[in-house]
């Protein structure tokens, strides 16, 4: 087997012999996330919707600045520094990511992944870093709850009422710091998912609609890999909530992979029941908040060694559903752990 | 003291009706009002909702089902009197006022109000 053929493994996981490591992290989230169970893990908090500027879409791009500013402070890097910047949202043309890139002007590559946006960033940062193309990647992503209605149910302004069945799209932006070398976790493997569509048409299934997307690439992630389930402390799923995480069990189940408490879900995991988010949390921010904040905390505290983080993204174009088309689902996963 | 009762339980039950067809088809609210109003339409032209509205008064007229009652008399008052164009003048003449009092509330509303969720 020639060495070039070692990296790939299987049909979609890609395997980095060079160190790619996870130096540093921030979040900085808004004042439901900071009131939720993970409130303490988070580095800023931003109470304001509006985080003092005209629009929900300038605040976001506010807290994605913040969220580059506080981690390259902790690296105690300029932006300069950074050879390439890997940044996704939800809103379109991703806006948030384009005027951050313009605020930090490092040579910049936007992602659309919907909520699977931060195991894409991380993804395709190992590459780079493996690669050899670059030897610090800032990846960041971002997701607030009024930009996010705006642009795909009723603005917020508007005042209309929320079908009670929804998810809560997540304020909040994380940002990581991905080098060639420094202290932090690895990503080792990167499983690159494909688009499932079930078929669903209801934008407030999308639990359901996101889990098959899930199922298959926590699957194909253990087949490349060979590696089984105790080989992870947690398998952390982006935001399929309450639904979603039960339709994952079942249809893993038929795989013959029992996940069990090894499932973590950022959409549950995020808030508490008491919040009134009903299905849990969604969006970008969902799992970027939930990964730099609690479960980079929990790693270095060695209380976990090894994760799977594997988010999902449900790819809701609101002009395709009124024209009658469904909403596919894909999810992307990254393992991340110490050696 | 009945009117009031009637009108309440009237408007109340056209209300419930809507929440049903919400609820239970996951129609929009945009969608479920425009329905509203094409039923109201209808119901006017077949001459069922003339009636109702004389047996329950606002709880009738109200509703968006009644705005729909009120376009298509208008509409069939001024054909009545000036032929094929009153099928044209008579609806928006009969609801001028109803109409021009949403957009000024609805536009000083949000002039003064600022939703934040």
């Amino acid at each position: 087997m020639s060495a070039a053929s070692s990296k790939r493994l299987g049909k979609q996981t890609l395997r980095f012999d060079n160190p790619v490591v996870l130096t540093h992290a921030s979040t900085v989230v808004g004042r439901k996330e900071s009131q939720g169970p993970l409130g303490k893990d988070f580095d800023l908090v931003e109470p304001d919707s509006m985080v003092g500027e005209k629009s929900f879409e300038k605040a976001e791009v506010k807290m994605l600045e913040e969220a580059c500013s506080l981690v390259l402070g902790k690296g105690r890097y300029t932006a300069g520094q950074i050879d390439i910047l890997v940044a996704g949202d939800l809103l379109n043309q991703i806006i948030s990511s384009n005027y951050v890139a313009r605020t930090l002007s490092i040579p910049f590559l936007g992602l659309y992944g919907a909520c699977s946006t931060f195991a894409e960033g991380l993804a395709l940062s190992g590459i780079l870093i493996d690669g050899g193309y670059a030897q610090k990647v800032l990846a960041v992503t971002s997701s607030h709850h009024d930009s996010a209605e705006r642009q795909y149910r009723y603005p917020t302004e508007f005042g209309g009422q929320r079908p009670p069945a929804a998810q809560w799209t997540v304020t909040a932006a994380g940002a990581a710091i991905v080098e060639a070398m420094g202290d932090g976790p690895l990503l080792t493997h990167a499983t690159i998912g494909s688009v499932f569509d079930m078929g669903i048409k209801d934008a407030n299934n999308m639990g359901a609609a996101m889990a098959p997307a899930a199922a298959s690439t926590i699957e194909a992630h253990f087949r490349d890999t060979v590696r089984t389930l105790d080989y992870y402390d947690a398998v952390v799923t982006g935001d399929l909530g309450i639904v979603g995480q039960r339709v994952l069990k079942q249809l893993l189940a038929q795989k013959g992979l029992t996940l069990g408490d090894k499932h973590w879900d950022c959409g549950i995991m995020i808030y508490d029941k008491s919040q009134d988010t009903h299905a849990g949390g969604s969006g970008c921010g969902c799992s970027a908040a939930v990964f730099c904040g609690h479960i980079i905390k929990r790693m270095r505290k060695g209380e976990i060694r090894r994760v799977l983080l594997v988010a999902t993204g449900a790819l809701h174009s609101p002009c395709a559903v009124q024209q009658g088309e469904s909403i596919p689902g894909i999810a992307h996963a990254v393992a991340v752990e110490y050696a | 003291m009945e009117k009031v009762a009637l009108a309440f339980a009237v408007g109340g039950l056209l209300c419930v009706i809507a929440q049903l067809v919400v609820d239970l088809t996951g129609t929009n609210p945009a969608n479920v009002m425009v329905l509203s109003v094409s039923v109201g339409a209808a119901l006017s032209g077949l001459g069922i909702y003339g009636p109702l509205a004389k047996f329950a008064g606002a709880g009738a007229s109200v509703p968006l089902t009644g705005f729909g009652h009120s376009l298509v008399q208008g509409m069939l008052e001024d054909a009545g009197q000036t032929g094929f164009s009153g099928i044209l003048s008579g609806g928006l003449r009969a609801t001028a006022i109803g109409l021009t009092t949403a957009i000024l509330f609805g536009y000083l509303m949000a002039v003064v109000s600022n939703p934040k969720g």
